[in-house]
């Protein structure tokens, strides 16, 4: 049960535990009788499973094929990222928050550093803010490309994988043309851009949004009316509302319950407050619905990305931030939209050139508390759609 | 107000500058292109000989027109300033433009501030008075300690006591429905050494609240889960990673780290590398390079 490599910081009382086999992770109510006496086993799924899409271990009590319970055992994939940023200075911690969410390192990013810009009463100039939206709405549609993928395979539509894969490939190239790397970005600077966007930029833009809406329409052919995908999704972990806001679930989960909520629109920051745009929501809550919001969220991300390089402003990229960053005293919360749902960041300056404390607000932690709820009373193959449709990644939930 | 606040330092480096090498004065300015160019044999000449010094004074005099002028360059210009007053008599001109100008390099190592003269004095919590806290304050008196806005953003300092009184009514009454986030700051040298925080939302008034209370190390706190369900891995994280328990949890345990670790990892004085060090000697029988 317990990682055999680390018993040196066992505790004594968890050693004891541990020898005398009592450190069972999950309470059952059948302790007095023998295993085949029991209605219920106890299954176990992951950390290494294919489709927890990631270190992800979940514990499952059953009758039969029937979820009755679950317990999620996180933490494989923990790093101590917020104690790196303890100590790192501000701009040393910033390509750190990349290796959280890593299907969407640029919107990590920007929660970072708009949240120093905050503390530092800067803000980024118009140029750096429609390069950090084109970025960032092009880092959200990467980000739901691979939900997309990886969610259908789950469920067993293996075309859309490829299709998907190939079509991210458009928007990793712009990235790598545009800062050099491909995954982990490191994009942006607290203060706004260090890079000015390169020749043919807007073209690419352009181009890729051209060509990714008639692609859109071909990932709906494939699964918004095909009858296994409805029959594996429709009515599959409903989550009602006030489930969603009790949980404090966020994002294309808490949108697909009807909740019209998108801190893009409810609290606006970089320059989204200039862009038209809606905010899809779903009727019934359900791994269905989720799946169309998500898809109409990429269309809406189009829209943002057509404007914000239509209207792409002249100027500097960068504000008048010292060199070295050195916040006045003080604490900070800020939050944005990530692909996932509210990512944000609290950060408590002591004047220092390094955070007090950095504590990152991760959308996929949260959001996958809500998985218990989702699948009491499911099978064990519509676990595997839950897990998907929640769109965790696990480097931001153990961090 | 910067120039209130930080009157005290330019004295410092003023008595102290001829003592400090100029090298490693000069060496720090090394900014933006001619006014540290003019600087440098300023330095030299104040360090070789001290008879040139009023020839430095002028150069420096010279200079100065071009910082009051341009005020953005100024952190770069404003080193020979300190440079050269105390080497010789100083002229009016300089005197004043130290004035408004040594706050911003007297206090960063010299490096640091490129522009921004106004911005390290910061900005200050301001008292929040609305119908909230208002209905709070008339409700818990003295238990609410605070009620400030730092930065456009709302917080509530409260009596450790009362935390969840006010989150049970923040909840209720006045519709924050939305738990955003549970976490704690470990403040070792103080009496409290936690303080713990709330990030609360309300989806009706679509407005943020930080409800922040101190603890002691050892204090135990009453559970919100029955408020929102999603303080459940938030608190264990909070427990987890500091050591702060909760009284009603329906399931405090650890939530990141292994099952048997000992130590919570985001105290501030939870030693990394000797947990580390010890690690290495144990499963790799060698000494840690760190």
């Amino acid at each position: 049960m317990t990682d055999s490599t680390r018993t040196d910081y066992l505790s004594t009382e968890a050693q004891e535990r541990r020898d005398s086999g009592t450190m069972d992770y999950l309470d059952l109510d059948t302790k007095d009788e023998t295993f085949l006496d029991a209605n219920e086993i106890v299954l176990n799924m992951g950390p290494q499973h294919p489709s927890t899409h990631g270190v992800l271990r979940v514990i499952l009590k059953l009758d039969g094929e029937k979820v009755l319970g679950t317990e999620c055992v996180i933490g494989y994939l923990h790093r101590g990222v917020e104690k790196i940023g303890e100590n790192r200075t501000y701009a040393m911690f910033n390509p750190y928050v990349d290796r959280m969410d890593y299907v969407a390192a640029v919107s990590n990013g920007l929660g970072y550093c708009e949240a120093v810009e905050k503390l530092l009463n800067a803000e980024a100039p118009p140029r750096a803010q429609y390069l950090r939206v084109i970025l960032t709405e092009l880092c959200r549609i990467a980000s739901h490309q691979v939900w997309l993928g990886t969610h259908a395979l789950d469920i067993g539509a293996l075309t859309p994988l490829f299709y998907c894969f190939r079509d991210r490939e458009e928007i990793l190239k712009i990235f790598e043309k545009y800062c050099g790397a491909r995954l982990t970005t490191h994009a942006f600077r607290i203060g706004g851009c260090i890079y000015e966007a390169y020749d043919g930029f807007e073209q690419d833009c352009n181009k890729f949004c051209d060509a990714f809406v008639p692609k859109l329409d071909e990932y709906e052919e494939l699964l918004t009316t095909n009858r296994i995908w409805v029959r594996r999704t429709k009515g599959v972990g409903i989550l009602n509302p006030e489930d969603c806001i009790a949980l404090g679930v966020t994002g294309p989960v808490l949108r697909a319950a009807g909740v019209k909520w998108d801190l893009r629109k409810a609290q606006p920051y970089e320059a989204y407050k200039n862009f038209d745009f809606d905010i899809p929501t779903g009727l019934n809550g359900d791994t269905y619905d989720r799946y169309l919001v998500r898809i109409e969220e990429m269309r809406q991300s189009v829209r943002i990305i057509r404007q914000a390089v239509e209207g792409l402003p002249q100027g500097p990229i960068m504000a008048k931030v010292p060199k070295v960053i050195k916040p006045p005293v003080g604490e900070i919360y800020h939050s944005i939209e990530a692909p996932k749902g509210e990512l944000g960041y609290f950060i408590v300056s002591d004047g220092s050139t390094q955070p007090y404390r950095v504590r990152v607000r991760p959308p996929s932690f949260v959001n996958l508390q809500a998985l218990d709820k989702m699948v009491r009373g499911l099978l064990i193959a519509d676990v595997v759609a839950v897990i998907g449709t929640l769109d965790i990644v696990l480097g931001e939930v153990d961090r | 107000m910067p120039e209130e606040t930080k009157d005290p330092n330019p004295v410092l480096p003023e008595s102290k500058s001829p003592t400090t090498p100029q090298p490693g004065q000069a060496g720090d300015a090394g900014a933006p292109a001619p006014v540290s160019a003019a600087q440098g044999p300023a330095g030299n000449s104040e360090a070789s000989a001290p008879s040139s010094a009023s020839a430095a004074a002028n150069s420096e005099a010279a200079a100065k027109p071009t910082d009051s002028a341009k005020p953005a360059t100024a952190a770069s210009a404003e080193k020979p300033a300190t440079l050269t007053a105390p080497t010789g008599e100083k002229p009016a001109a300089t005197a004043t433009g130290e004035k408004a100008a040594t706050p911003v390099t007297a206090k960063p190592a010299a490096p640091a501030a490129a522009k921004p003269a106004p911005k390290p004095e910061g900005p200050k919590p301001e008292p929040w008075d609305s119908d909230l806290s208002r209905r709070l304050r008339s409700q818990y008196g003295s238990g609410i300690r605070e009620a400030s806005t730092y930065l456009g953003q709302k917080y509530l300092v409260v009596d450790s006591t009362i935390i969840y009184e006010i989150l049970l009514s923040m909840r209720n009454d006045e519709l924050f429905d939305y738990c955003v986030d549970i976490t704690a700051v470990h403040y070792p040298k103080r009496e409290a050494q936690f303080d713990i925080l709330y990030v609360l939302y309300s989806f009706h008034h679509n407005e943020r609240v930080r409800i922040k209370a101190q603890i002691k190390d050892g204090d135990h706190v009453r559970t919100a889960v029955g408020i929102w369900e999603t303080a459940n891995w938030l608190e264990r994280e909070v427990y987890d990673m500091f050591g702060i328990v909760f009284d009603g949890h329906p399931d405090l345990k650890r939530i990141l780290m292994p099952d048997g670790w000992t130590g919570h990892p985001l105290r501030k004085d939870y030693p990394i590398l000797q947990q580390d060090q010890e690690w290495v000697k144990i499963n790799l029988g060698i000494e840690s390079g760190q």
